[in-house]
C-alpha cells in the first residue's frame, strides 16, 4: 500500500497569521505568571530558611503542596473550583496567570533557598563583623552573590513554565495551543499546525535560553 | 574601665561540648595580645567571642565599654561592639562581587554612612597603606592570597576599629606570602592598634606579642611576656606544646 500522507507547507504556511494571535497570550501568562512567581519564591525562599519554625513552617507548606500536585489540576482548581468559594467567576487569564505563579513561586523557592544556602558563610560573618546589620549583610552581601548563582536554575524554570501555558487551553484561554486547535476544527491540518505550534514555542524557548546565556556570561566575567 | 576588652568567668559550650572553661582576660588599649594553642583548644572561638560570632553560656563580656549578654542578648551593645571591632579572617572572606574599591567603601557608607567620595579616598589611603595602592578596581579572584588578606585588612582598617582581631591570618596562604601579611600586622601593631591575634607564626608572636596566651583544651594555661613564654614555660602543657611547635 502506498503511504499517502504527505506534508502540506502552504496550509502549515497559512495557519502561521493565526496561531500567532495567541503568542501575546502566551507570553503575558508565562512572563506575567513568573514576574509573581519569582516575588513568591525570593518570599517563601527566604522564609523557608528563617529560623523560627512559625515562619519556615507555612512556606514549606506553600512548597510541597505546589510542587506536589499537577499544574493542571491547580489550573483547574482556580478556574471551575475558586468561583464556587468565591462567588463569582475568575476569567481564564487571570486564572492562568495565578497557576504559573504560584506553581513557579514553589519551584523559585527552592531555587532561592538553594542559591542563598550555597553562599559560604564566612561572607555573613565578615559583613557583620564589618558593622553591617543583619539584613544589610544579606541584601548588600549574600544575595547578590546567591542570585547570580540562581540564574541558570531560574532560566530553566522559566522555560519550563513557557510550556506549562500550553496546558491552559483547557481552560480555553487563547494562547498558543488553543489557537491551534480551533484552527484545526476548521481545517483538519492537524499535523502541519501542531508542526508549527512545536516551532513556535521553539523559538520562545531558544530566545529565552540565548539571552540568559549572554546574561550569565556577563554575571560570570565580573566575579 | 581602661581595659578594652575585660572577659571574666566566661564559658561557652558547643551542645555538649564545653569549648571555653571559665576564661578570665583582659586586654589594655594599644596591647599585642597573641594567642596559642592547638587546634581545637578554643583559641578561635575565644576571639570570636570578643564580636559576638560566637555567642557564650555564661560569664562576663565588655568590650570598650559594652557588656555582651550571654546567648546573644543585648543586641544593641553587639552592634556598637562591631563597629569598633575590626576581624580579619583565616579565608579572608572578601567581597567576590565587588572590587577591591567597593569591598573597603562598603561598610563606611552604609553603617557610618560616610560620603562616596569621603569613604573612596579612605580606601586608596589604606589600599596604599597595605602596599596594593594599584590594584583597587580590580576584583578579589584577581588578586593573590597574601594581596587579598591585605585588602582584608584595610577593609577593617576603613571602619576605624578600635581593636582588631585577626582569626589565623596566614594559615591559608602560600608560605611566600606570609611575610607580606605580618608585615603589615607587624606596622599595625606599631602604629599602636590594639590586637587579638591567633596565629600559628612564633616568630611573629615573639617578635610583636605584648604578651602570648597559651590556651589549652578550652582554657588559659599560661601567659606572660613572649621571652617568658617562650623561652622558660612554666605549665607542662605549654612546654609540651612549644617543644612540639618550635622543633621543626
Amino acid at each position: 500500500m502506498e503511504f499517502q500522507f504527505q506534508f502540506d507547507w502552504q496550509a502549515a504556511i497559512d495557519s502561521i497569521p493565526f496561531l500567532l494571535k495567541g503568542i501575546p497570550y502566551t507570553l503575558l501568562i508565562s512572563f506575567g505568571g513568573l514576574l509573581i512567581g519569582f516575588l513568591l519564591g525570593i518570599l517563601f525562599g527566604l522564609l523557608s530558611i528563617n529560623k523560627k519554625w512559625f515562619l519556615r513552617w507555612p512556606a514549606t507548606a506553600y512548597i510541597e503542596i505546589f510542587r506536589g500536585t499537577p499544574i493542571l489540576v491547580q489550573v483547574l482548581f482556580i478556574f471551575y473550583g475558586l468561583p464556587d468559594l468565591i462567588g463569582r467567576p475568575i476569567d481564564p487569564l487571570t486564572a492562568g496567570i495565578a497557576a504559573i505563579a504560584l506553581n513557579s513561586g514553589a519551584y523559585i523557592s527552592e531555587v532561592v533557598r538553594g542559591g542563598v544556602q550555597s553562599i559560604d558563610k564566612g561572607q555573613t560573618e565578615a559583613g557583620l563583623s564589618l558593622g553591617l546589620s543583619r539584613s544589610q549583610t544579606f541584601w548588600s552581601v549574600v544575595w547578590p552573590q546567591a542570585f547570580r548563582r540562581m540564574i541558570p536554575p531560574l532560566g530553566n524554570q522559566a522555560i519550563v513554565s513557557i510550556k506549562d501555558t500550553s496546558l491552559f487551553s483547557v481552560i480555553g484561554v487563547g494562547e498558543l495551543v488553543r489557537q491551534g486547535q480551533v484552527y484545526i476544527a476548521n481545517t483538519f491540518t492537524a499535523f502541519e499546525v501542531y508542526f508549527v505550534v512545536a516551532i513556535l514555542y521553539l523559538a520562545i524557548t531558544l530566545s529565552l535560553s540565548l539571552l540568559l546565556r549572554a546574561l550569565e556570561r556577563r554575571g560570570v566575567a565580573s566575579v | 574601665m581602661t581595659h578594652i576588652v575585660e572577659i571574666k568567668g566566661m564559658n561557652k559550650y558547643f551542645g555538649k561540648l564545653h569549648v571555653l572553661k571559665n576564661i578570665d582576660l583582659t586586654v589594655e588599649p594599644g596591647e599585642v595580645v597573641v594567642i596559642i594553642g592547638a587546634s581545637g583548644s578554643g583559641k578561635s572561638t575565644l576571639i570570636r567571642c570578643v564580636n559576638g560570632l560566637e555567642e557564650f553560656e555564661s560569664g562576663k563580656l565588655v568590650v570598650d565599654g559594652h557588656a555582651l549578654a550571654p546567648r546573644g542578648g543585648n543586641q544593641k551593645a553587639l552592634a556598637e561592639i562591631r563597629k569598633e571591632v575590626g576581624m580579619v579572617f583565616q579565608q579572608f572572606n572578601l567581597f567576590p562581587h565587588l572590587t577591591v574599591r567597593e569591598n573597603i567603601m562598603l561598610a563606611p557608607m552604609k553603617v557610618k554612612d560616610t560620603p562616596k567620595t569621603v569613604a573612596n579616598a579612605t580606601a586608596e589611603r589604606l589600599l596604599n597603606r597595605v602596599g596594593i595602592g594599584n590594584q583597587a578596581d580590580k576584583y578579589p579572584s584577581q588578586l593573590s592570597g597574601g594581596q587579598q588578606q591585605r585588602v582584608a585588612i584595610a577593609r577593617a582598617l576603613a571602619m576605624e576599629p578600635r581593636l582588631m582581631l585577626f582569626d589565623e591570618p596566614t594559615s591559608a596562604l602560600d608560605p611566600e606570602m606570609i611575610g607580606e601579611v605580618l608585615d603589615v600586622m607587624r606596622e599595625l601593631a606599631r602604629d599602636g592598634m590594639t590586637m587579638m591575634v591567633v596565629t600559628h607564626e612564633m616568630g611573629f608572636a615573639r617578635e610583636v606579642a605584648d604578651r602570648v596566651i597559651y590556651v589549652h583544651e578550652g582554657q588559659i594555661v599560661e601567659q606572660g611576656k613572649p621571652d617568658q613564654v617562650f623561652d622558660n614555660p612554666q605549665n607542662e602543657r605549654t612546654q609540651a606544646f612549644l617543644s612540639r611547635v618550635l622543633a621543626h
